[in-house]
């Protein structure tokens, strides 16, 4: 036989312990890597949203590696505009082509619910760094949300009213999900605490003047308006409210944190001084965590920090923590399991995971905006401790 | 060379010269031309050649529809529409909820879908018979604006903003499961879309189509022929109804969701944006536009996520600067004589 | 009640001073502008920078977004728009769109994406009463400012030798430019002047419609309503259809807040069935 010469003999040999030494470093290569899909909006009018997550994202990877259990950590930014379809369409590519072994962002719940039933076939944990209803953790075993969810918020707010004198208050909401979701909370908890609800108003989503809505609120005279509009739509809200006099004829203003946003309460004005909010983040949090976590989120993004923002934060470190847990392993199944009932210390403070919902659970802070340094932040001063999400908790 | 010289212009030139018998006309114009069959060909030779973007396929195939019904009735009927995602959306959520409530085979809920979306489209045709451009563009979109708005309030029928869940759809014709990597839904859009194009193609040939045509270039003077106008576009404005119902229920059906941007603005400008760039008025400008507009979208999106919108708009002023028939002759010179009379004139 | 009313009447003329250059563009030299609110977007940016970063006052700021609009106006006509009065509106829509896009994510990268706001001098907040009925000083300061700019457009148009001198070369390009009138110079003006009136409305309207990047595309649509209601034929039409639409929308808004969204749809659609040239136009 020809392979029996020397020459070639050892040439085979050579190849062969190449490819023998080849062959598994080929492999270890390509499962070192640990892909995250980031799906946000990007462009469109929930840009900023995407922008604040992308930015908090980034600065964890740049703070804390890019390597976890001996793995390296790959984020992949994808924009999906807002629309559902775009997102599903790139969440698949992701898993089809990318293999990525996470799914996280989700700005709104649509993009979300349209997600889910793919992390649910094909086992990756979805990680939901923004959207607020209640129910997205419930469309897969596969969701763990590090947001919050819009009744969590908003029973607090509730029951500083009942407590703080307020007998009768009227609700403000923008119509769609979530302005229902907390308008309903709300309702529920102060009719429970003694309170009434004199005047429910729901404005259109697409609405450049609150006047009318106003001029209702001012007819009807309540001691107390509660308000929800997505954060962008906050301070033009908060003008108008002031415009008409609202804030000296007697009616409080109180609503949840995305209405006095970190994003936009300083160029609100002193318009904003004073409104009472409760949500579950504020750049203003006293606490060393959140300190370095401002800062260098100043440095990295040029602006200050919101609660979009560290969503985006405290989801990837649940990625590490887990990729930590499972010591490397990229099993959907393992992963999830091993995020549930995880707490740590977040910039806003002490935060776990559900065991069962896989919800977040965390304190609810009470705000007043008021002068820091010469800027308006929402300033903490009572706290709800450990706040599970209260729809999944009531069934 | 002159065998590889496209049927039509071969026409065009006899025509000149010795008049055709109508009949003949027709016959010739709707020969079918090398390019449109290596057209399809590579549509479909795609299912085995790009087998990883096939979900983006799927995505082109379907605006591809939309775009196409819209050029129906703005190619030939000279109708400008900036909501044609009305019928877009109700045809996605009749599919939606027809799958949620128990029809769960597609190709039975594409059907129902296209009739509802057409229904809608008949009662709304009355609206857009009377008055200018800009007139029918502001009809349209008030229609399309309402419709949103309405699905959002109802609910507790189409979700509102949260979008509709529950949406389970079923194996095609009981048999074709829709798979991960979207090949399923890619063959069964394409093929939609196919026989969708070529009833359109046999419709614009038809003497009806040319009726048509002359009704888009003078209405006045193809009314004293004796061409009914008002019938005609209500026909034409009903079956592009149709066919933006079942592009919608196709979205549907392969992304298993249905939320409130089927309705959306963006979703009716974004289709006449794809019409404008490939070009109105020979059915294939849809197609051809949506291509280039989803493949520059999704590399400028995956090089630059925030900002690839600012290369998008770049692009587009370019493409009309540096004249964008230019660049579609070079692309498509053998439809070059139907194209000189694409497009909307000055009003 | 009559607080509502004039409420309605601030939110329309507002609606008039960032829809007017488009009623210029499209009605009087036919053109379809889509990127008109990019002008309006520059105006209200402009003011925001000059105040918050350079702390000018805000009365001073509203002439210099006039003219920093105006000026990008001007810009634009020559160096683009020049090229585009001779094609098809389809090419126009594709054109202007395309400009928009541009401004968005230029204006997002930047500002930023989130929302921008002015800062009102302590003079032109809170509200005057009048008996009963409580009057916003900003929206009667925007009552003011823009029924004045009203009052002087017509006065341009009508009046002077440069409105004639437009008027011709609107109805007759080449007659008009037979006669010696310099048709292009009367276009680029006009159109920076209407890029001007946007900036202005942007400056004014921030405060009160808020200001983002995505601007332009968010007010598209109410400035295509208020000059299709209005009819393209004069100013008069789209001032008094804005009026009419600022009043219903906010009136109806205020009454039966259930319907909130859809009465200025309604009111568009119906205004078109019954009159498809608008409301206000005459017969050519």
């Amino acid at each position: 036989m020809i392979l029996s010469s020397g020459f070639s003999r050892r040439a085979l040999i050579a190849l062969g312990s190449a490819a023998a030494l080849l062959a598994p470093a080929l492999v270890q290569a390509q499962a070192q890597t640990v892909k995250i899909g980031l799906i946000l909006p990007m462009t469109g009018p929930f840009a900023s949203t995407g922008r604040q997550i992308e930015a908090a994202a980034k600065l964890y990877m740049a703070q804390k590696g890019a390597t976890v259990a001996g793995k390296t950590i790959e984020l992949i930014v994808k924009d999906d505009t807002g629309t559902p379809d775009v997102t599903r369409r790139i969440a698949q590519e992701l898993l089809v082509n990318d293999k990525v072994s996470f799914l996280a962002g989700f700005g709104l719940t649509p993009l979300a619910f349209a997600v889910a039933p793919l992390a649910t076939q094909s086992k990756t944990p979805l990680i939901v760094m923004a959207a607020a209803t209640s129910s997205i953790t419930e469309q897969s075993p596969f969701v763990v949300r590090t947001s919050f969810t819009l009744p969590q918020v908003t029973i607090g707010i509730a029951d500083w009213a009942a407590k703080n004198g307020v007998k009768k208050a009227m609700t403000l909401v923008s119509d769609y999900g979530p302005g229902i979701d907390a308008e309903k909370a709300f309702k529920d908890r102060l009719t429970a605490a003694g309170g009434e609800v004199v005047g429910e108003v729901r404005i259109p989503l697409r609405n450049p003047d609150f006047s009318p809505f106003l001029q209702r609120v001012a007819d009807t005279k309540p001691d107390a308006l509660f308000v929800f509009v997505p954060s962008g739509a906050g301070s033009q809200f908060m003008k108008q409210f002031v415009e008409r006099g609202l804030d000296k004829s007697g009616v409080r203003l109180i609503a949840t944190g995305d209405v006095t946003d970190d994003d936009i309460v300083d160029s609100m004005g002193d318009v904003a001084l004073g409104t009472i909010t409760t949500h579950h983040y504020s750049a203003a949090h006293p606490s060393a965590e959140n300190k370095a976590f401002v800062e260098a989120f100043r440095k990295a993004a040029n602006t200050r920090p919101n609660f979009m923002a560290v969503g985006g934060w405290d989801g990837m470190h649940l990625i590490y923590e887990a990729l930590k847990k499972t010591n490397g392993a990229t099993d959907g199944t393992a992963l999830v399991e091993a995020m549930k009932g995880m707490a740590w210390t977040s910039p806003r403070g002490p935060i776990s995971i559900d065991a069962k919902t896989r919800d977040i659970v965390q304190n609810v802070y009470v705000r007043k905006v008021e002068k820091v340094d010469g800027q308006l932040y929402n300033v903490e001063f009572s706290t709800f401790e450990a706040v599970p999400d209260p729809v999944k908790a009531a069934k | 060379m002159a065998k590889t010289l496209p049927a039509a212009v071969v026409v065009e030139t006899q025509a000149a010269a010795e008049p055709l018998s109508p009949a003949a006309f027709l016959v010739a114009k709707s020969a079918w031309r090398w390019p449109e069959i290596l057209f399809w060909l590579s549509a479909f030779g795609l299912i085995l050649l790009l087998p990883n973007r096939h979900l983006l396929l799927n995505e082109i195939a379907i605006l591809g529809l939309f775009a196409l019904s819209l050029d129906l009735i703005l190619g030939y009927a000279g109708i400008v529409s900036l909501g044609h995602a009305a019928f877009f959306g109700v045809g996605a959520y009749a599919a939606g909820l027809l799958a949620k409530h128990g029809i769960s085979e597609p190709v039975t809920g594409l059907v129902l879908s296209g009739a509802i979306a057409g229904c809608v489209g008949l009662l709304t045709s009355f609206m857009i018979l009377r008055g200018t451009d800009l007139t029918r563009l502001m009809v349209t979109l008030g229609v399309a604006l309402i419709l949103h708005e309405l699905a959002n309030r109802l609910d507790w029928l189409t979700g509102g903003a949260d979008g509709l869940l529950g949406v389970s759809v079923g194996p095609i014709l009981r048999r074709f499961d829709f798979d991960f990597a979207g090949t399923t839904a890619y063959v069964y859009s394409l093929t939609t879309a196919f026989l969708l194009f070529l009833l359109a193609r046999r419709i614009v040939h038809s003497p009806f189509g040319l009726s048509l045509k002359a009704l888009k270039d003078n209405r006045l003077r193809a009314a004293t022929i004796g061409i009914a106008p008002n019938r005609r576009i209500v026909a034409i404005y009903t079956l592009a109804a149709v066919y933006a119902g079942m592009a919608g229920a196709l979205l549907t059906q392969t992304t298993q969701f249905v939320s409130l941007e089927v309705l959306d603005f963006a979703r009716s400008a974004d289709a006449l944006l794809v019409l404008v760039i490939g070009g109105s008025g020979y059915l294939y400008g849809g197609l051809i536009g949506a291509i280039a507009f989803k493949l520059m979208k999704d590399t400028l999106s995956a090089m630059t996520p925030a900002y690839w919108i600012f290369w998008m708009g770049f692009i587009l002023v370019i493409l009309v600067l540096i004249g964008r028939d230019r660049l579609m002759a070079a692309l498509a010179r053998p439809f070059a004589p139907l194209l000189r009379r694409l497009g909307a004139r000055r009003s | 009640m009559l607080t509502i009313l004039f409420d309605g009447v601030a939110y329309g003329m507002l609606l008039f001073v960032l829809a007017a250059g488009l009623a210029v563009t499209l009605g009087l030299m036919n053109f379809v502008n889509l990127a008109h609110g990019a002008f309006a977007m520059a105006g209200g940016y402009a003011t925001v920078v000059l105040m918050n970063r350079f702390g000018l006052p805000f009365l001073a700021c509203l002439p210099l977004a006039f003219l920093f609009s105006a000026a990008l106006g001007l810009a634009a006509e020559r160096l683009l728009y020049r090229h585009m009065y001779e094609r098809s509106h389809l090419d126009q829509v594709l054109f202007s769109i395309g400009l928009v896009f541009m401004a968005i994510a230029a204006t997002d990268w930047l500002m930023g994406s989130q929302q921008q706001s002015v800062r009102l001098p302590a003079w032109l907040q809170g509200r005057i009463m009048f008996g009963e009925v409580g009057i916003g000083i900003y929206r009667l300061f925007i009552v003011v400012i823009c029924g004045l700019m009203a009052l002087g457009l017509q006065w341009v148009l009508a009046k002077t030798r440069f409105g004639s001198q437009l008027r011709a070369a609107v109805d007759d390009r080449r007659v008009a430019r037979g006669l010696g009138i310099p048709v292009g110079k009367v276009f680029a003006i006009t159109f920076a002047f209407g890029s001007g009136l946007a900036g202005l409305g942007g400056a004014l309207g921030a405060e009160i419609v808020g200001l983002d990047p995505t601007f332009p595309l968010k007010f598209m649509l109410y400035f295509l309503i208020v000059v299709t209601v209005g009819g393209t034929s004069s100013l008069t039409g789209p001032l008094l259809a804005a009026l009419l639409l600022g009043v219903a929308d906010v009136m109806g808004k205020y009454l039966v807040p259930q319907l909130g969204a859809f009465i200025i749809y309604a009111m568009m659609l119906a205004v078109l069935m019954i009159r498809p040239q608008g409301l206000f136009a005459r017969g050519r």
